[in-house]
C-alpha cells in the first residue's frame, strides 16, 4: 500500500495572520509558517495504517515555496517515508484550481492507493482542493471524514454533514479528506528526527511534471479588493461581587437584547 | 436575463434544505433563478412549487438513479447537465459539505473558476463580484472570476434578503451516473433534532466552552439559550471533552457566527475561537479568569463563576421581562 498525504504549509493561527492589502495575498512575513494541523492529522492516519500494516509506504506531497521544505521534513521525522516538494516561481499566488491541477499532475507522476489531505486548510478555508484532485484523476473522493477504516482494497469512514452523519465507502485508489475529529497527531521522537535527515525530498518542477501552467487554459479567480476591518475594542468589565447576573441582565435589557 | 444556475440540497428526509431561500434570493440579484435538483425516480411532490415560493423562475428537475446511495455524484451530474442546457452567467450553491464537494468537481470538469466562501454577491460591469470575510472577520476581500463561468460557494446563512414567490416553469430530465467513481452511501445517521435555533444564520448565539466542567452541567448554557431563544454553540474543547457534538462548534475549524448576541460562558477565547463569532454586534463572556482574552474583544464581561452569575442571570431576565 503506498499512500500520499497532502501537506499544506500555513500561518501559525495561534498568532495574528496578515493580508497584503495591494494584493490581497498572504502576508508570508507577518506569521510563523507550521504545516496545517488537520494535516498532522491526515499524517496520522496513514501512520496508524503504517504502523499495523508492514509494507506500507507513506508519502508527503505539498506544493508552495521554499519554506515548505521545513514542513516536510517533520513530516518525515513523524514518520513519512519520503517527500516530494512541488515548487517553482511560476507558482506564486496559484488559486484553488492552479493547486489542484498541479498536485494532480504530480499524483499522476507517481503510483499510490490512496491519497489523505485535511477537509480544509485554515488560510485559504476553501475545503475543495482534495475533490478537485479526486475530477482531475477520475476517482472516487470520500471528504470530510471524522473517522476513517483503510483495507487493502478499499476505504471507508463517517462523513460530516449538515444534518447528520453518513456512513461511506470506495474502493481504492481513492482520494480521501480528514477533519480534525480523527487522531490527534503524533510528536516526532529524536529518532524520528535523526533519521528524517536521511530521507528522500525530492524537489519538482513544473517543467519535470510536463506542467505549463500557460497551457493549462483554466479560468482562476483573483482578487479585486482588500480592506482590514478596525480591530474590535474591550468594553466594560465587571469583577462579580454578588448581583453580575442582575446587571448583565439590565445591560442586556438596556441594548434590546433580551 | 441570464440564467443563475442554483444547486438545491436536499435533506435525507428529502426535504430542501434551508440554504434554498438564501441561494435563490441572491441569484435573483444576479439574473433568472433556476433551481436545479437531483431527485429519484420516486420524485418530491410539491418541491417546485416550494422552490417557486423562494423565488426559482424555473426548476430543473433531474432525475437520477444514485440519489441517497452515491456520494456527490447525482447532485454532480445534474448540474452539469443544467450547465450542459441552460448556458448559465454564473453558478450558486452553498458552501456547505455537499456544496463544496460539487463545486470542485464542477469547476475541474467545465474548465470555470471557483469562488470560494462568499458573503454576498452581486453583479457589476458584466461581471459577478463576491465579497469575503477573511481570517475571522479581520478582512473584507473583493474577488471576481477571470475565464469562464463562475462557480460560486455560498456562506449559508450570510445572506438575508428574500426573493419574492413565482410560479415556476418546470423542466424535467434524468441522467445516468458512473458508479465506478463515485463513492457509496451505506448509512445515514440523522442529527438529534434539538428545537433550538440553527447556530448559522442565528441572531442571538449562547456557547459554552471547558469552563463547564461536564456534559451533565454543560445544560447551563441550554437553558441560558432557551430563555434568550438562542442557538447553542460551543468551542473546541467543549466539543473534545464531548459535551456537545461537533456540529456546535464555532471557530475557526467550526462554524463562523454573526448574530446580534453572542455570550460566551467558560470560554477563554482562543485566537482560533475568536475567529468564528468576533464578528458578532455585541459580545458577552463570564469567566473566571480576569485575564482570559475573551474580555479582551467583549462589550460587556463578568469576571465570575458561570454557576453562579448564570443562574442569577436567567432569573433576572424573567423578572425583568414579567
Ligand atoms: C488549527 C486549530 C484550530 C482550532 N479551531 C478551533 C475552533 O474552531 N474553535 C475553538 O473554540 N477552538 C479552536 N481551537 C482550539 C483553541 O486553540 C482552544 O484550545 C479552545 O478554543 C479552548 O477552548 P475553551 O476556551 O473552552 O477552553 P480553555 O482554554 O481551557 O478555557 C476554559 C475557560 O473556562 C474558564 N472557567 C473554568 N471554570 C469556570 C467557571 N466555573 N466559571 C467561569 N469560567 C470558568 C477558565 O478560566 C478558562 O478561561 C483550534 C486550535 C487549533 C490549533
Ligand atoms: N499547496 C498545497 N500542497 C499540498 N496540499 C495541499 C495544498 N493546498 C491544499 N492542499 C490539501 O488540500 C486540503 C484542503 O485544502 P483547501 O481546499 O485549500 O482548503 C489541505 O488540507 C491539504 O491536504
Amino acid at each position: 500500500m503506498k499512500i500520499i498525504v497532502l501537506v499544506k504549509q500555513v500561518p501559525d493561527t495561534e498568532e495574528e495572520r496578515k493580508l497584503d492589502l495591494g494584493s490581497g495575498v498572504l502576508d508570508r512575513g507577518a506569521s510563523e509558517r507550521i504545516i496545517d494541523e488537520v494535516n498532522e492529522r491526515a499524517l496520522e492516519v496513514a501512520l496508524l495504517y503504517k504502523d499495523s500494516n508492514k509494507g506500507t509506504e507513506v508519502v508527503a506531497l505539498s506544493m508552495g515555496p521554499e519554506s515548505v521544505i521545513q514542513s516536510l521534513r517533520k513530516a518525515l521525522s513523524m514518520g513519512a517515508d519520503s517527500a516530494m516538494h512541488v515548487r517553482d516561481n511560476a507558482l506564486a499566488g496559484s488559486d484553488v484550481s492552479r493547486t489542484a491541477a498541479v498536485l494532480a499532475a504530480a499524483l499522476r507522476n507517481t503510483r499510490f492507493d490512496l491519497v489523505v489531505a485535511g477537509n480544509e486548510s485554515t488560510d485559504g478555508r476553501g475545503g475543495v482542493v482534495p475533490a478537485m484532485i479526486a475530477e482531475h484523476l477520475g476517482l472516487p473522493h470520500l471528504t470530510y471524514l471524522n473517522s476513517t477504516e483503510i483495507s487493502d482494497t478499499g476505504v471507508s469512514g463517517v462523513r460530516a454533514g449538515e444534518d447528520g452523519t453518513l456512513s461511506v465507502h470506495a474502493a481504492l485508489p481513492a482520494v480521501i479528506s480528514v477533519t480534525e475529529r480523527v487522531a490527534e497527531a503524533r510528536f516526532p521522537n529524536f529518532k524520528g528526527i535523526m533519521t528524517a535527515k536521511k530521507k528522500l525530498l525530492e524537489v519538482i518542477s513544473l517543467s519535470q511534471l510536463g506542467f505549463d501552467p500557460a497551457l493549462a487554459r483554466m479560468s482562476s479567480s483573483v482578487v479585486v479588493s482588500t480592506s482590514e476591518r478596525p480591530a474590535r475594542t474591550a468594553g466594560k468589565t465587571i469583577v462579580d461581587e454578588g448581583t453580575a447576573g442582575v446587571e448583565l441582565a439590565e445591560y442586556l435589557a438596556a441594548g434590546h437584547l433580551i | 436575463m441570464s440564467n443563475i444556475l442554483v444547486l438545491i440540497e436536499l435533506s435525507n428526509t428529502g426535504e430542501t434544505r434551508n440554504t434554498a431561500p438564501e441561494l435563490l434570493a441572491v441569484a435573483r440579484r444576479l439574473g433568472t433563478p433556476v433551481a436545479v435538483v437531483a431527485t429519484s425516480p420516486v420524485g418530491s411532490a410539491g418541491l417546485a412549487a416550494k422552490l417557486g415560493s423562494y423565488g426559482a423562475a424555473q426548476v430543473y428537475l433531474v432525475e437520477s438513479a444514485g440519489v441517497g446511495t452515491l456520494l456527490v455524484a447525482p447532485q454532480l451530474e445534474a448540474l452539469a447537465a443544467a450547465v450542459e442546457a441552460l448556458d448559465p452567467a454564473a453558478v450558486l450553491v452553498a458552501n456547505s459539505v455537499e456544496g463544496r464537494d460539487v463545486a470542485a468537481r464542477l469547476s475541474v470538469r467545465t474548465g470555470a473558476g471557483l469562488i470560494i466562501d462568499a458573503v454576498d454577491l452581486r453583479s457589476e460591469g458584466g461581471r459577478v463580484l463576491a465579497t469575503h470575510s477573511v481570517f475571522g472577520g479581520a478582512y473584507t476581500v473583493e474577488s471576481t472570476v477571470v475565464g469562464v463561468l463562475p462557480i460560486v460557494t455560498v456562506r449559508q446563512g450570510a445572506i438575508q434578503d428574500r426573493a419574492e414567490a413565482v410560479t415556476p416553469s418546470v423542466t424535467e430530465t434524468s441522467v445516468s451516473v458512473q458508479a465506478a467513481n463515485a463513492a457509496v452511501i451505506d448509512a445515514v445517521i440523522p442529527a438529534v433534532a434539538s428545537g433550538r435555533p440553527a447556530l448559522r444564520g442565528a441572531a442571538t448565539v449562547v456557547s459554552g466552552g471547558r469552563g463547564l466542567g461536564s456534559k451533565a452541567d454543560f445544560i447551563l448554557v441550554e437553558q441560558l439559550a432557551d430563555v434568550l431563544g438562542a442557538a447553542v454553540g460551543a468551542s473546541r474543547a467543549a466539543v473534545d471533552a464531548g459535551f456537545v457534538p461537533q456540529s456546535s462548534q464555532v471557530g475557526q475549524t467550526g462554524t463562523t457566527v454573526s448574530p446580534q448576541l453572542y455570550v460566551a460562558l467558560g470560554i477563554s477565547g482562543a485566537i482560533q475561537h475568536r475567529a468564528g463569532m468576533q464578528t458578532a454586534k455585541t459580545i458577552v463572556a463570564i469567566n473566571k479568569d480576569a485575564d482570559a482574552p475573551i474580555f479582551d474583544v467583549a462589550d460587556f464581561g463578568v469576571v465570575g463563576d458561570v454557576f453562579t452569575v448564570v443562574p442569577q442571570l436567567i432569573e433576572a431576565i424573567q423578572a425583568l421581562r414579567q
